[in-house]
């Protein structure tokens, strides 16, 4: 076939697919979840509807001939493309016109009487239409000239774009709104000022000798400390892992990985069993000093060591790359000048450190802000802007307008902490990293500094291998809270029993429910997520269209906002038609989607930045389109990157709780929130055992994807980007 | 070579936010013809070359391939090769299936792909070396390899961007060459790409020599080299000698120079070629003084200064040396001088 027929016929038959979807959904499929109250169409689709009465759906009913005759005709030229973006628009505005209590304008009332009964959110119906709409509006533009032409690429456009809106900006827009909500539900500014200067959130008491200080303060005071002792450790270990002659560099890399898949509430059940009131420590020392033993670790003290142990693992292997990537040469240069290895390190190392510093600390403080786990466990009545939020929305004090505001200046610290990060990381590519060599040693750290180090070092690790004990025999003793250390299999008994009786497998385990949607959550989730997160990567990458730059932007954003502050968007945004899919298991899924997927997005940045884009090109010339050259070029290209998306994706689907907490359903439970009820109810035992079961089939599930994608297979295809290089 | 046209650009111009890459160029390609875009670098090469492929669209202005508008068309529905200057190899498929892809993708049966692509494997030479992958392949290979590859499907129109540029100096004498044959023996209509002038010259039935992103001249190689329509194509093609000076009476006068020129009367400015001027030691007019002579192996390289420029004279090395400080009249033949402004 030419060319030419054979362009023809695949626009012709995209074009026929996303038509007969947009027929499906307007004709057949039901547009509502469940037919609204009042209603008995004949079929209960659009068209069903908008013939029993519910007359704003005729417009957009009608849009579906108009494409049809437009598409067979010119669908390159201008009144196809308008008739798409009308329909879309349409679609959006019924669903927002009408409400599940009647119309949300007033003239509708009068127009069409039905809509006082209101309407129910988008089934299959509203959802296949909307995709419809949008596969032709990209179809159309694609057509004329967006992308260089590509439909492949302008359709992920589009329904990135469509995607992030709806599940990223449509959420926080609306917790923006919930903010000003008034009691009696009316918008207006009064509630809003009221709460946001409520003394329980900006009071100062704890400074003036007072009692407590409001969330805010809390929440930076415990950001500032955490970030200040995790980047003081975090820099103390790169400095020995790269500029002594510590021989376990490799094994620390490793094993900084494990904060990433232990389950939250673990660490801060074995801080509390290791120096809660009856704790192995406290008791110790009480015995020591002959004093009481007291509840002293809840509270700032209790948090603060959690969240250490968390995150100095991140704050370190950010300044191990920075200090790595210290040329030595300078220093080489700075000694042969003369000055002394003390004057090198405070006048050459340390001020190239300093950006790698900023970040870290940046990024520990973000962390720490956004951690929702720690403080509920070991809190007290140390209440941070995450706990108080969640109990907004949970606890007994159903108040959302409070836990909007409150997660608005969550949202604002972080972004601004995110902001300042970004400008710092940005420095930093051109102070430190220019001609980097492998030729010259790095020099050694000064022998004072050294032992500054190792001070700073020995404590954390000594208090980290306590900790993982707990974690590694707790699970399998009698009642690690108690010091009693029979061995049992009790707790994983409880947890886990199953039987293969006469009617086959049976779980009787408390937690077989959670793990099985935990798993099965997570494992559709991370292959969407890296999906979404490659495709952006790509798109970002490689493709040249209007709005790139907020483009990118929005999708790094969505990784800055904390997950509670996500938890409470979704509640605030998903609870109520157009889209009400709270309580689905879809939720959760799209949950973890939009929050990880910027990490398969730097994955794939950093890949696609290794790979001469005259590979894609040279694909595309021999016509192959942009599905295919992504199938058969680009991935088979970037195998590690999809691999680390994979990962990474995985292993927060199964431990990340602090979005999914307001999320999760008596139907679809989380192996998390499972954790945390067992805290709650003092059942550390079991909570231990079922996070170190989740740490195995994590581990378990990070071989098997490794197998599956068979990431060592490219050694040689490295070497061989290095020779290509860049077009003019 | 037919009078078809093969490749059509009317009025295109290519922006990127505000800056210009290519302005308002229009030319036509004629079937089994090859032409070059030469200019030196950032003057739209490039730009022009991936608009004809596809990869960037026109923002505004038509292109047309084989007859039909594919302005808004993408690549990979044109019917194009390409030869990247990297070669743009996969590194992950072997040299059969690299050349395969193209057919595999536009919907052939899986073995008649591989039929075709050994086939034309085979015509260029490489049949032994289907099995091995690229990264196992020396440049020239690699290079032949992304030749084959693109013209398996017989592509409406073969495109080359400084093909050269990642070959080894000595071999690209003999590479260009290949190319050229190539293209004759398979009847391609091509478009290549260089900021060399030299190999634009030796390959090319056409030149479109290009100046920030506007088209200053499209001729024959001797046309450029014989009848530079600028200065700037004067100069950029080979070596030139530019004397401004003025038209009068049938005369061009600047300082003792004084040629026969028809044409405009006013300020004019003409190109010399330093082989067409003649030395003779002594004076005369016009005269001139020989600041240096430098020998080249094949000829001797001089600059002379005159009253009304500084000019390159080259003579053959046959002819003997004049030592630098000599004064020297010059000679030169009325047909040696062209207006260029
Ligand atoms: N993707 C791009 N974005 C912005 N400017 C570009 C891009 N590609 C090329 N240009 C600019 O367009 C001009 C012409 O580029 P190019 O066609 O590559 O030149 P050449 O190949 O002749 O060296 C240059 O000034 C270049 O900087
Ligand atoms: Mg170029």
């Amino acid at each position: 076939m030419t060319t030419d027929a054979l362009r023809a016929t695949r626009a012709a038959r995209e074009r026929l697919v996303w038509l007969a979807g947009l027929a499906l959904g307007v004709l057949v499929l039901p547009w509502h979840n469940s037919v609204p109250s009042g209603a008995s169409p004949f079929i209960p689709s659009a068209l069903g509807l908008a013939a029993d009465g519910r007359g704003w759906l005729w417009p957009l009913v009608l849009v579906l001939p108009l494409l049809v005759w437009t598409g067979m005709r010119d669908a390159a030229g201008r009144v196809f493309l308008t008739l798409a973006v009308g329909g879309f628009v349409l679609l959006v505005a019924q669903g927002f016109a009408v409400g599940l209590r009647g119309p949300s304008i007033d003239w509708m009332a009068g127009v069409f009487p039905a809509s006082m009964q209101g309407q129910t959110g988008f089934g299959w119906g509203g959802f296949v239409s909307g995709a419809a709409l949008l596969g032709l509006i990209a179809h159309a533009l694609a057509l004329r000239g967006f992308c260089r032409g590509d439909r492949f690429a302008g359709s992920a456009i589009v329904f990135i774009v469509a995607l992030l809106g709806l599940f990223v900006f449509f959420p926080i827009l609306k917790l923006a709104l919930a903010a000003f909500v008034g009691p009696d539900g009316e918008l207006a500014f009064a509630p809003f000022l009221a709460r946001l200067f409520a003394p329980e959130i900006w009071r100062l008491d704890c400074l003036t000798g007072g009692r407590r200080c409001g969330v805010v303060i809390n929440s930076l005071v415990l950001g500032l400390l955490a970030a200040t002792i995790c980047t003081t450790l975090g820099l103390a270990l790169a400095l020995i892992v790269s500029r002594t002659s510590f021989r376990f560099k490799q094994t620390l890399r490793a094993l900084s990985i494990l904060p990433i898949i232990t389950p939250p509430f673990v660490v801060g059940v074995a801080i509390i069993v290791l120096f809660g009131r009856t704790g192995l420590i406290t008791v110790w020392g009480a015995e020591l000093f002959d004093i009481r033993p007291t509840r002293w670790v809840y509270g700032l003290t209790g948090i603060l060591m959690a969240q250490v142990l968390a995150f100095t693992p991140i704050t370190f292997l950010v300044l191990l790359g920075t200090v790595e990537a210290v040329n030595p040469t300078l220093e080489e240069a700075s000694q042969t000048l003369g000055a002394g290895p003390v004057k090198t390190f405070f006048k050459i190392t340390w001020p190239l450190l300093r950006p790698g510093i900023a970040a870290a600390f940046l990024l520990a403080f973000i962390e720490s802000l956004a951690d929702f786990g720690n403080p509920i466990v070991l809190g007290g009545g140390y209440e941070v802007l995450s706990t108080r939020i969640f109990f907004a929305v949970v606890g007994a004090r159903y108040d959302l307008g409070n836990a909007a505001t409150l997660a608005m200046i969550l949202l604002s610290l972080t972004l601004i902490a995110f902001w300042l990060q970004q400008r710092w990381l940005g420095k930093k590519s051109y102070v430190t990293v220019t001609g980097k060599s492998d030729a010259g040693l790095a020099s050694t750290l000064p022998f004072g500094l050294r032992g500054v180090a190792w001070a700073a070092v020995i404590p954390f690790v000594l208090f980290t291998l306590g900790v993982y004990a707990v974690v590694l025999i707790g699970g399998f003793v009698h009642d690690i809270g108690r010091w009693d250390l029979t061995p049992t299999f009790a707790h994983l008994r409880t947890a886990f029993a199953f039987e293969i009786g006469a009617e086959g497998l049976e779980f009787y385990g408390s937690a077989w429910n959670s793990m099985q949607t935990t798993l099965l959550v997570s494992a559709i989730a991370a292959p969407l997520t890296t999906l979404v997160g490659i495709m952006t990567a790509w798109l970002v990458a490689r493709q040249d269209f209007a709005g790139k730059n907020a483009f990118e932007f929005g999708t790094m954003l969505s990784f800055a906002i904390p997950g509670t502050v996500v938890g409470v968007s979704y509640v605030a945004a998903f609870n109520v038609p157009p889209v009400d899919i709270t309580g689905t298991a879809a939720i959760l899924v799209i949950c973890f989607v939009f929050r990880n997927m910027p990490v398969g997005m730097r994955a794939g940045l950093a890949a696609f930045a290794q790979i001469d884009r005259s590979m894609e090109e040279a694909s595309q010339t021999m016509g192959a389109g942009g599905a295919a050259t992504l199938r058969r070029v680009v991935l088979p290209l970037v195998k590690p990157a999809v691999f680390t998306a994979l990962v990474y994706s995985f292993v927060t689907a199964m431990t990340a709780v602090s979005a999914v907490i307001f999320l999760v359903s008596a139907r679809h439970n989380m192996a998390t929130a499972y954790i945390m009820g067992r805290v709650e109810a003092g059942e550390y035992a079991l909570a231990i055992t079922y996070s170190t079961v989740l740490m195995i089939v994590m581990i378990v599930c990070i071989v098997l994807i490794q197998l599956l994608v068979g990431a060592r297979k490219l050694g040689r295809r490295r070497e061989f980007q290095g020779q290509t290089t860049p077009a003019e | 070579m037919t009078d078809e046209i093969a490749i059509e650009f009317a009025e295109v111009t290519k922006r990127y936010g505000t800056a210009v890459a290519v302005d308002n160029i229009s030319f036509s390609i004629a079937k089994g013809e090859m032409v070059t875009f030469l200019g030196p670098s950032g003057c739209g090469k490039t730009t022009s070359l991936r608009l004809i492929a596809g990869l960037e669209l026109p923002t505004t202005g038509v292109v047309r391939i084989a007859g039909r508008d594919v302005s808004q068309r993408a690549a990979s529905e044109r019917n194009v090769g390409m030869v990247f200057q990297s070669y743009a190899l996969f590194p992950h498929m072997n040299v059969l299936e690299n050349v395969a892809y193209g057919p595999v993708i536009r919907g052939e049966a899986k073995a008649t792909a591989r039929a075709r692509a050994h086939e034309i494997l085979e015509q260029i030479g490489l049949a032994g070396l289907s099995a091995r992958l690229p990264s196992e392949l020396s440049g020239g290979q690699q290079q032949r390899v992304a030749v084959a590859r693109a013209i398996v499907q017989q592509p409406d129109v073969l495109l080359f961007d400084e093909p050269l540029s990642n070959v080894d100096a000595k071999l690209r004498r003999k590479v260009r060459g290949e190319i050229r044959d190539l293209q004759k023996r398979f009847g391609l209509t091509a478009v290549y790409v260089t900021h060399d002038q030299e190999e634009a010259l030796a390959v090319s039935d056409r030149i479109v020599v290009m100046q920030a992103g506007r088209i200053a001249q499209i001729g024959s190689p001797r046309d450029l080299y014989e009848r530079p329509a600028s200065p700037f194509v004067a100069d950029f093609i080979g070596d030139a000698n530019l004397i401004s000076g003025q038209v009068s009476g049938g005369r061009f006068r600047a300082a003792d120079l004084d040629l026969p020129m028809q044409g405009n009367e006013g300020a004019a400015q003409i190109s010399l070629r330093p082989e067409r001027i003649a030395l003779s030691p002594g004076s005369g007019s016009p005269s001139g003084k020989v600041l240096s002579c430098t020998y080249l192996g094949s000829r001797w390289e001089y600059e002379i200064e005159t009253g009304f420029a500084e000019l390159l004279a080259s003579r053959p090395m046959t002819e003997p040396p004049i030592a630098p400080g000599t004064d020297v009249s010059l000679t030169i033949p009325d047909n040696a001088p062209i207006r260029v402004a």
